[in-house]
């Protein structure tokens, strides 16, 4: 090219008016290399050390440096945050969770062998009432389905290494555990659906009152077959599996949306962070879900058909709701107490 | 059997990445993976180290100790690997480990993760030796043709060493006597020191 050719002849032009003079700097450099070998360079007074990053870590902090590739976690040379991560899946969440899950199982066959199923006192009378209409019944089994596979599936993650690998086999256990991922993280989607629908269609008979109070001063009347104090639609137990579901399933959400969407934090200390807290609060809601689950099937009697049917006996619902059946009645959704015919217990 | 190791000599690290790309080149690694990459400290100030990083192939591997389905093993060399048929790609060993070695090649659900990958050191993986199966999943098998992994044995300025745990170390001191510095040798303390048998 043209161009290039008549760059190369002015440089060469310009080397040959400063050839002297380069020779000339040539000259004082070779005169100046024993001056600069008495500075006593030393390549490495400054170098950084491992040793000396390691000990200056503080908890949770990683060596980072520069990368030339695009993957920006790449540049974490080293995170000693791993190993203590690695110490809560092995050591203390197996304890956490089996302490909250098998803790939970003995308090409630305790509970079943020392109190017996909670009775309806009076027996059922034979009339029923609406509790639950098939919209909130359709709400609770969609969210309730979701939570029993996703707790199954998480604790295949934290236990099944240990209970079922043996049992299975490797092939089978990870045929099993790649489906359960999948099914874990697709189904947390209606899971949080649920979750939704059930703060909005629930949230306004679950306000704390005075009357909660008085509630669980009494022990619920979890003690007593005949005393029972008064409750609106939900007492303050239910209330409290009412919270607890709301504020643990929004951790559980919030928490999985980042291990969902890894690469949303790109970065190992949030999503390390975000593990614990939904592995930890899975275990707690998974021992309180137990207790749900007792208290509304085999703990009382009566209390399933609230979310099988819809439709509670009057007298189940008189003494564990008794403002609310009131207000029902007023509302003339419930039956009237009058006519009301004692059919013995079962 | 020789207990093998990486040790990479930072003060010989010129960053010339050209071990990331063997490895690349080598094991026909996945877009947007890199089993090994060269990371600069205090880039730019005086004193600055670049360190060429990948698995370490800890004793008592972290990645092995969380793993929820178990498909890691050791081999007698004392190679860390793993079994892509057992992995479901949840990413726990990514979250510990020190190395941030374990990578995923984002093809799981919602572009998430896939199945994990990372440095075999060469080694290849659960198939039989040097088979098209066990280079698709897991690259080439140096170590089972009697050759160390590329990225150290083409390292130019041999800043990169494996080999025996033992020699590559005393090569190491000898070098650092004779030169009379050192940084370190990077991540062995926390892939090793925890260990007696080193």
């Amino acid at each position: 090219m043209p161009g290039s050719s008549s760059i190369l002849r002015f440089a060469n032009l310009k080397f040959a008016v400063f050839k002297p003079l380069l020779a000339a700097l040539a000259l004082l450099f070779v005169f100046a290399q024993p001056a600069a070998a008495q500075i006593s360079f030393k390549p490495t007074a400054e170098a950084v050390q491992e040793d000396k990053l390691l000990n200056a870590l503080k908890e949770g902090d990683k060596i980072t440096g520069r990368v030339s590739i695009p993957d920006r976690t790449a540049a974490n040379l080293i995170q000693p945050a791993g190993r203590d991560w690695r110490d809560f899946q092995r050591s203390k969440l197996p304890w956490i969770g089996g302490i909250s899950i098998l803790g939970m199982l003995a308090v409630l066959a305790i509970f079943l062998m020392v109190r017996g199923r909670i009775r309806v006192h009076q027996g059922f009378s034979g009339k029923t009432m609406l509790r639950f209409a098939s919209f909130e019944r359709f709400t609770h089994w969609l969210t309730a389905s979701c939570f029993i596979i996703l707790a199954l599936s998480g604790l295949n993650v934290s236990f099944g290494r240990t209970l079922i690998l043996p049992l299975f086999g490797p092939d089978a256990f990870a045929t099993m555990s790649a489906w359960a991922k999948l099914a874990h993280n697709y189904l947390a989607f209606p899971f949080m659906l649920g979750l939704a629908i059930m703060f909005l269609i629930w949230i306004k008979d679950n306000i704390p009152g005075k009357l909660d109070w008085e509630w669980l001063k009494q022990g619920g009347g979890l003690l007593s077959d005949d005393k029972h104090p008064p409750a609106k639609r939900f007492n303050a137990g239910q209330k409290g599996i009412f919270w607890i579901v709301i504020i643990g399933g929004v951790l559980m959400s919030v928490s999985g949306w980042f291990l969902l969407f890894p690469y949303l934090p790109g970065n190992v200390t949030a999503l390390q962070f975000w593990t614990v807290i939904h592995a930890v609060i899975a275990m707690l809601f998974i021992a309180a879900m137990l207790a749900h689950i007792y208290i509304g099937s085999i703990g009382m009697e009566g209390a399933f058909d609230a979310m099988g049917t819809g439709e509670v006996d009057l007298n189940w619902a008189k003494e564990h709701h008794a403002i609310w059946v009131k207000e029902q009645q007023a509302k003339g959704e419930a039956p009237s107490d009058g006519t009301a015919r004692a059919v013995p217990a079962e | 059997m020789a207990r093998v190791k990486f040790l990479c000599d930072a003060d010989r690290c010129i960053e010339c990445n050209a071990c990331v790309t063997a490895c690349k080149n080598e094991h026909e690694v996945p877009w947007g993976i890199n089993r090994r990459r060269v990371v600069t400290i205090n880039d730019g100030k005086p004193g600055e180290r670049s360190v060429s990083m990948a698995c370490m192939h800890c004793t008592d591997a972290p990645c092995a100790a969380v793993c929820p389905v178990s498909c890691f093993y050791t081999t007698a060399d004392g190679v860390v690997l793993h079994s892509k048929d057992l992995c479901i790609g949840c990413g726990y060993c990514f979250y510990a480990c020190p190395f941030g070695a374990p990578q995923y090649p984002k093809v799981g659900n919602f572009g998430s993760r896939g199945k994990m990958d990372k440095c075999t050191y060469c080694a290849g993986g659960p198939e039989a030796d040097s088979t098209p199966a066990e280079y698709a999943k897991y690259g080439a098998n140096r170590l089972a043709e009697g050759k160390l992994p590329i990225c150290a044995e083409m390292c130019s300025t041999k800043s990169l060493l494996a080999g025996d745990g033992a020699i590559i170390a005393e090569i190491y001191k000898e070098r650092v006597m004779k030169r009379g510095y050192g940084s370190g040798m990077w991540g062995w303390k926390t892939a090793y020191s925890d260990s007696p048998t080193g």
